[in-house]
């Protein structure tokens, strides 16, 4: 049988469906592709090889017995290590949860499960989702598939290394800045951030919870498309999930027809600071979306030069709130109870040891930000900052559909290059930040390699809250162009990994 | 002028219960004070009649019915405690000694 991690997750769903693989094989195919490769990717932080053969081998017996199964039942997938799985261990790339095992699954777990998807293991991402390269994960950096010597992105880099590594062919991850999408864009993947609200937070370790949003990662549009459809939907355990039906993101991705959508490219998003073989390729899809009959008009957003100064005061706002109850009382990291020191001494110092700079850096400035005598300057003008923001794209969405900009400004970097220069690292996140802000659900797809460097560039896509399925037709219709263009996806194009046995 | 000093920061840091080495604070203030120069960018927007959005979409208020549901067993919420006794979290002392 050709190799079975070459496949995507709608091959794999036919395959098991016409049972000419089973979850078993297919899983074992992956736990090996892990073994062989994952010692130089690092993309894991725990692989649960018996769980996810008994997920599988579960899968296998419903299906034997004629049971009727999802489209993605017995596909493997690498879960970003920020949401839990009861009984599986959950760190959120910290040290203060290490050895955590939760007591419950996330929604997305559920889901998952109830779709009959194997999960292989944890992905390793930077500590609380902060940051932009995986450099800040406790337990060290994950590497790029395509150079090593590079970063994959992040904070989502594990799950988009795995899947770009070929140890999986789905993954999750969380997007509250550009987690989901930024690593897609560094690792020639697709990744998509739903609009806010449409997936669940519940059991997702909360960084900043008005933009915290899990999504799918995929090699391909279609199934990225399935994965969104398995998690996304209503859920009365989170208050901020939206009542209401899923958008049509499959139907969406099998279709693919751009003719007549308008899409506005924004003015703002492109120029001083962009990488020209990311600006070259990004041109070239949009010439290549207009061939296929999409109306492109230039946009312009005037507030988005202000996205990234008011999330680096409203997201460390939330996060400083949300990680208080990292206080070494009821789970995680305890340090210095040594039965004099109080118990608000044994808080300081457990939180001292157990958090990374990164962690620490932003705690302070949310503090400092909802401080009294600086609140109205920092937090409270952030806030009127989102405002204009939302209004920016209410604006453009007036005259077009979907707007579009390069994921990232440049290509994926070398690893220690920007760890000791926040602002650097934080001006990753650009083009995906404003979307965060204001809600609206976004997507990174493949769009080529720069020239300079070989290295994967990322087409970005906006669309209006609740209309993620224009994500996905917009997707299908560049990746279908591209594959005949280049006569196969650009994942073809990756370099081979040397493989361990 | 720095915009946040080393003090600031120490003062900050006890506010938000996380010990600080002196070495800590050498590196994170310069640091910080670097980005709080890049955030207060947003006094740059005139925005004094611009409603603050605090949330990306406009929601209401979820309520439930207040009735019983399964929920974690003692155990299970103990599983990750420190330290535990008698069912119960047992947490270092919370008050000040005579």
């Amino acid at each position: 049988m050709s190799d079975l991690t070459r496949k995507t997750a709608a091959e794999l769903s036919e395959l098991m469906a016409s049972k000419q693989a089973s979850s078993v094989e297919v899983t074992q195919a992956h736990l090996d592709r892990i073994a062989a490769v994952d010692g130089s990717v690092k993309a894991f932080l725990h692989v649960d090889t018996e769980g996810a053969l008994a997920q599988a081998a579960a899968v296998d017996a419903k299906r034997a017995a004629g049971e009727e199964l999802g489209p993605l039942a017995g596909v493997p997938l690498a879960l970003k290590d920020v949401l839990t799985q009861e009984g599986v261990p959950t760190t959120a790339g910290s040290k203060i949860l290490e050895g955590w095992k939760p007591p419950y699954d996330s929604t997305v777990v559920k889901r998952l499960k109830a779709a009959g998807i194997v999960i292989l293991g944890k992905t390793n991402m930077d500590e609380f989702a902060m940051g932009s390269s995986t450099e800040n994960s406790a337990y060290g950096t994950t590497h790029n598939p395509w150079d090593l010597t590079r970063i994959p992105g992040g904070s989502g880099g594990g799950s988009s290394a795995a899947i770009s590594a070929w140890e999986a062919p789905l993954a999750i991850g969380t997007d509250t800045g550009g987690s989901i999408r930024q690593p897609g864009a560094f690792t020639g993947t697709v990744g998509v951030k739903p609009t806010y609200g449409g997936t669940s937070r519940y059991g997702l370790i909360a960084l900043a919870s008005s933009l915290d949003t899990p999504g799918p990662c995929a090699r391909t549009t279609l199934d990225a498309a399935l994965l969104h459809e398995a998690i996304a939907g209503w859920d009365p355990m989170d208050s901020t999930s939206i009542n209401q039906d899923v958008p049509p993101v499959v139907a969406a991705a099998r279709n693919g027809d751009v003719s007549g959508l308008r899409i506005g490219v924004v003015k703002e998003l492109g120029g001083d600071g962009y990488q020209p073989g990311v600006e070259a390729r990004f041109h070239e899809a949009v010439e290549l979306l207009t061939k296929l009959g999409a109306e492109v008009v230039e946009v312009s957003c005037p507030h988005f030069e202000y996205a990234l100064p008011a999330y680096y005061l409203i997201l460390p706002s939330e996060a400083s709130s949300n990680l208080a109850k990292f206080d070494a009382m009821r789970y995680g990291l305890r340090v210095g109870d040594d039965g004099t020191n109080s118990a608000e001494t044994v808080t300081g110092l457990s939180r001292e040891a157990g958090f990374g700079d990164e962690v620490k850096r932003r705690i302070i400035l949310g503090t400092h930000a909802l401080s009294s005598g600086y609140y109205d300057a920092y937090y409270g003008q952030a806030q009127k900052v989102r405002t204009l923001i939302a209004r920016d794209f209410i604006k453009a969405y007036e005259q077009v559909d979907v707007l579009v900009s390069p994921a990232t400004p440049t290509t994926a970097f070398a690893i220690g290059d920007r760890i000791n220069d926040p602002i650097a690292m934080y001006k990753n996140d650009l083009c995906t930040i404003p979307s965060n802000l204001a809600g609206n659900a976004a997507a990174s797809f493949p769009c080529g390699l720069a020239d300079e460097d070989g290295l994967p560039v990322g087409f970005h896509v906006m669309a209006p809250v609740m209309r993620d399925d224009l994500l996905y037709t917009v997707g299908a219709a560049l990746e279908s162009a591209l594959a005949e263009k280049w006569g196969g996806v650009l994942m073809s194009k990756a370099p081979e990994l040397v493989v361990n046995r | 002028m720095p915009s946040i000093t080393r003090e600031e920061v120490a003062h900050l840091a006890r506010l938000a219960r996380i010990e600080l080495s002196d070495a800590e604070l050498d590196h994170l203030a310069p640091q910080l004070d670097q980005i709080i120069t890049l955030v207060g960018q947003v006094s740059q927007v005139a925005a004094d009649d611009i409603p603050p959005t605090s949330h990306a979409l406009p929601l209401t208020n979820v309520m439930r019915e207040d009735e019983n549901v399964p929920c974690l067993t003692p155990e299970q919420a103990l599983s990750g405690a420190p330290a535990a006794e008698a069912q119960r979290f047992r947490v270092p002392r919370i008050l000040e000694e005579d």
